[in-house]
């Protein structure tokens, strides 16, 4: 019963929140609405005995992706009235695709029933005597180890890539180079001079 | 009404989908919705990979669903990144004007 009221409110929430990120006028609210989604799926994935991906969905796209979404939106300069244009031009096709694709989905779960071997138990059997990261995790670094390794590399890709992007070399700031400062000599910038009593250079 | 099983969940997933399939086609002018569009269809994916994977007693699913995490934080930092520099160059990020490449 309580966990029927959960799931409905998440869901509820969840799919709210999903309509106003498309349809807010302003995208710094659309950005907050994303992270509710986020934050009410993490609850259903709580519901379905997922914690550790809950709390992964939390960190990472609360933490991370949301926050990365909201510093681009805050940082470029738009004019976020004329962005709205062409809001109703494209309304139609856009209902008539998502509610096609809508149907079908749900054409496709109402069918929904599955070979008795499957129940079984899968691949990978969800231990009955450890938490869900205990058992993820004992899955990961074993039998995943080469695509967690692989997994890491994407990040690392998609981090030098971003970089390799946005950076770029400005004219007008004076910047510090190590090598210059490391490579001066004492005679290129030191002069002796003798100073005679009294008199000054 | 009060069992909760697998097809709510699928259904919660099927909505999700459907409303960032919706977000492409109607925003035409902003690039940063498009992308959080494909965020919240991620999103119905994982809820898809964790309520098969809570359903059916198969720990696979939940490993899949970190790896769609990794690939959806790789690809919204990219796409921003392009973004970016686009809009340093362009000064717009609106779809329309993004036809250089004549595609």
């Amino acid at each position: 019963m309580i966990q029927a009221l959960a799931f409905y409110m998440f869901a509820a929430v969840t799919i709210a929140a999903a309509v106003l990120v498309i349809s807010s006028r302003n995208p710094v609210h659309s950005v907050l609405f994303l992270i509710l989604a986020f934050f009410n799926s993490a609850g259903l994935f709580v519901l379905l005995g997922a914690e550790f991906l809950a709390m992964i969905l939390v960190v990472v796209y609360v933490g991370a992706v949301a926050v990365l979404f909201m510093f681009v939106v805050m940082m470029l300069d738009i004019n976020f009235v004329e962005m709205r244009q062409g809001f109703l031009q494209y309304l139609p096709i856009g209902a008539l695709v998502g509610i096609i694709l809508l149907v079908e989905i749900l054409v496709v779960i109402g069918g929904l029933s599955f070979a008795p071997e499957t129940a079984t138990g899968g691949q990978i059997p969800t231990p009955g005597d450890m938490t869900n990261t205990h058992a993820l995790g004992a899955v990961l670094y074993t039998e995943y180890l080469y695509l967690f390794e692989a997994a890491g590399m994407v990040l690392l890709v998609a981090m030098v890539g971003a970089i390799v992007l946005t950076h770029r070399r400005r004219a007008d700031v004076r910047k510090q180079v190590i090598a210059d400062q490391l490579a001066r000599r004492p005679d290129e910038t030191i002069e002796m001079k003798k100073v005679e009593p009294g008199r000054g250079i | 009404m009060f069992e909760i099983g697998l097809s709510h969940y699928l259904t919660v997933a099927a909505a999700l989908f459907a409303i960032g399939i919706f977000g492409i086609f109607v925003n035409r002018k902003n690039v940063i919705i498009i992308l959080m569009s494909i965020e919240l269809m991620l999103l119905a994916v994982n809820i898809n990979l964790v309520a098969f994977s809570s359903f059916l007693n198969d720990l696979a699913g939940q490993v899949f669903a970190i790896f769609v995490l990794t690939v959806a934080a790789a690809e919204a930092a990219v796409g921003l990144a392009i973004l970016v520099i686009y809009f340093r160059n362009r000064g717009s990020i609106a779809v329309e004007d993004i036809n250089m490449m004549k595609g």
